[in-house]
């Protein structure tokens, strides 16, 4: 095991998947000579040189467009779009044209492609570079969609997604990339599909992804020592495919849930999540599902406001000792 | 510079080969009574939702699909039928597709816009304009990358010039030289409106290209002749390293924009101008001053109406497709499976 911060984890992983399999190649906006805005991609030019590496114009619907046709004549290429925000601009090519190659032409068009991009709130950008947007991609037939929440499961889940035979997009949250965890020594790949048990507990399951896991888990620890309410917390991962036998299981056992969700409240995942929840296990249920979500407004840039529009640690714990005391 | 009337003489000129004008001949044909045939079978409501044809148009596809190597890639618009039967698509799948049948292309799934057939280089039909130049230039990069001397060609029209992916595309493919030929089939109309009131240049194709350095290429797309010189001059070079190309060819359609439109915008007397300039008939007085017998000619369009007939035939006989295929294919294991 090797200590990494979350977007080291991200290179190791890119780095990883280029290693091993000529047909992979990766551009973006800024990813090759500068490393990236966020610098994630440090060190990849020099390693694998221009050929593979590759500084694009900022021209989004020409970098996943170009993703596409690469894919389909037999390459595998990592595609980065800078902010998430930003597939607004190429959501053609996503939703419109990769998300439906494969099922029009009857199985002919293979998309193995990924497309990596900074997502969610936490780091004063304002309303265009802050969005947490993973529901968008949710939404669309033949998308496959995660949020990796640690140093970990980037470097695993890029490297799944790059395997995968399916169109992946895989939302890295930028206010994670300082993070350091351990990650494991030698080749890394995880496991699209599946969800996480990071915390067992009697009281309440809470369901959470991306930065909100780590707020999650704090509140589950203030929760359990002020206030002895014992949490279970799981973490999502993967949106699509959805490991709901997990988290159904995890419901089951405690009797609540609770979602925790960095989208604004409408048609965020957790309200795909609560709809299968009350379907499926409504009679293990002991109370009203709840979803913590960001309120339905576009995300403010002042700390003071960003903070208190994207559930807290502090709201967390307060909105579950309300329903659950 | 315009390379417009030097393109022509040259045509005229060089030996392009019997063999292959009777090829481009039969194409153009085969092109033009299949599209007819579509319509028929729209008129009696065996063609449902919409349908574009390429009437007027054919000697594009059908200089461009002689002058293809079988490894190159098309991608065309839902103005799409031309270019994939222009491949060597079975003709009982695209009117099967149309149709709505199980022996169609893509099942039934696709539909008139969505042609493919990836066996025979037709990388997909795309029906968001704009959308499949990047997408080409993407299978471009994939070519040189892989060093295999392979050309994309993206086929689109006019009005397709006024949208952001164009430009992105073409910049894109030419800041990293990418063997990608861009053809802007330019019929005047970009659906109902005259492009012409609408952009901002007379050509608008090929008077933007120099802003991404290309050469401004003006040929004219009724002759089959000047299409097929240019399209190898250009997937030459591009194979070669040379870069992409945009050429613009000056077309007209003979129908409307879709099925629903009877082309009423049309000033009058335009329609019969052009149909002056059938591609078709040029090419066919050509060939005969050029020495080819009439009756090559007649068993040619014999042979293109018996092919035509017998795909209906299939097309019809074929069964709508198995209700199972709703949840198939959206993923590479052939399934819909979103969770477990």
């Amino acid at each position: 095991m090797a200590e990494l911060t979350y977007r080291e984890a991200v290179a190791a992983g890119i780095a990883q998947e280029l290693e091993r399999d000529e047909r992979v190649l990766f551009f973006g906006e800024d990813v090759a000579a500068a490393g990236g805005v966020f610098k994630t991609t440090v060190g990849l030019l020099e390693k694998f040189g221009p050929k593979r590496v590759r500084d694009c114009p900022i021209s989004e619907q020409a970098i996943i467009g170009a993703a596409m046709g690469a894919a389909m004549t037999g390459l595998r290429p990592i595609a980065e779009i800078m902010f998430s925000d930003f597939l607004a601009v190429c959501w053609d090519m996503v939703a419109n044209e990769i998300a439906k190659a494969r099922y029009m032409s009857h199985g002919q068009i293979q998309l193995p492609l990924v497309i990596r991009t900074a997502n969610g709130g936490g780091a004063r950008f304002g309303a265009q570079h802050s969005q947490a947007v993973e529901n968008w991609a949710m939404a669309i037939p033949g998308l496959k969609v995660v949020a990796p929440a640690t140093p970990a499961d980037v470097k695993g889940l890029i490297a799944a997604a790059v395997r995968d035979p399916d169109p992946v997009l895989v939302f890295e949250q930028k206010s994670l990339y300082a993070m350091k965890g351990e990650v494991p020594d030698g080749e890394h790949v995880d496991q699209l599909g599946t969800a996480k048990v990071l915390r067992q507990g009697k009281d309440c399951t809470i369901v959470a992804l991306a930065l909100m896991v780590h707020r999650a888990l704090e509140a589950a620890e203030a929760l359990e020592k002020e206030h002895g309410i014992s949490c279970t917390v799981v973490d999502v991962r993967s949106l699509v495919p959805l490991d709901t036998q997990t988290i159904l299981a995890e419901v089951a056992k405690t009797g609540r849930l609770v979602t925790v969700e960095e989208n604004p409240r409408l048609c965020g995942w957790g309200a795909e999540i609560a709809s299968i929840v009350a379907d499926e296990c409504f009679w293990d249920l002991d109370g009203p599902i709840m979803r913590i979500t960001t309120p339905h407004v576009p995300l403010p840039s002042a700390d003071q406001l960003e903070d208190n529009t994207i559930p807290s640690v502090a709201r967390i714990v307060r909105e579950i000792r309300e329903k659950i005391d | 510079m315009k390379t417009t009337g030097k393109g022509r003489k040259a045509a005229v000129a060089d030996d392009i080969g019997r063999e292959t004008r009777l090829e481009i001949y039969r194409l153009q044909v085969e092109l033009r009574y299949c599209e007819k045939r579509a319509y028929d079978l729209f008129l009696q409501n065996l063609v449902k939702g919409t349908s574009h044809l390429s009437l007027g148009q054919e000697a594009i596809a059908a200089a461009f699909g002689v002058a293809m190597r079988p490894d190159d890639w098309t991608f065309c618009t839902y103005r799409g039928h031309a270019h994939t039967l222009a491949r060597g698509s079975s003709m009982t799948g695209v009117l099967g597709e149309l149709m709505g049948r199980s022996c169609g292309l893509l099942a039934g799934k696709g539909g008139s816009m969505h042609l493919t057939d990836v066996e025979r280089g037709v990388m997909g039909s795309y029906a968001i304009i704009g959308a499949h130049l990047p997408v080409a230039a993407g299978a471009a990069l994939s070519a040189q990358y892989r060093g295999t001397e392979q050309v994309a060609v993206c086929f689109f029209g006019d009005g397709t010039t006024n949208i952001g992916a164009f430009h992105e595309a073409l910049n894109f493919a030419a800041v990293w030289k990418l063997p990608v030929i861009f053809v802007c089939e330019n019929n005047l109309y970009m659906e109902y409106t005259a492009i012409d009131t609408v952009t901002a240049v007379e050509h608008p194709a090929a008077d933007r290209a120099s802003a991404y350095g290309l050469e401004s290429i003006l040929v004219d797309g009724n002759d089959a002749d000047e299409m097929y010189l240019t399209a190898v001059k250009y997937m030459n070079r591009a194979r070669k390293g040379g870069g992409p190309a945009l050429i613009e060819a000056k077309t007209y359609r003979h129908s409307g924009h879709s099925r629903a439109d009877p082309g009423k915008y049309r000033p009058e007397g335009e329609l019969e101008k052009w149909l002056e300039r059938d591609p078709l008939k040029i090419y066919r007085e050509r060939l005969l001053k050029f020495g080819f017998a009439e009756g090559t000619l007649g068993d040619i369009e014999t042979e293109a109406m018996r092919k035509v007939e017998e795909a209906t035939a299939a097309a019809k006989a074929s069964p709508p497709p198995a209700l199972d295929l709703i949840e198939k294919n959206v993923w590479a294991d052939g399934g819909a499976a979103w969770r477990n």
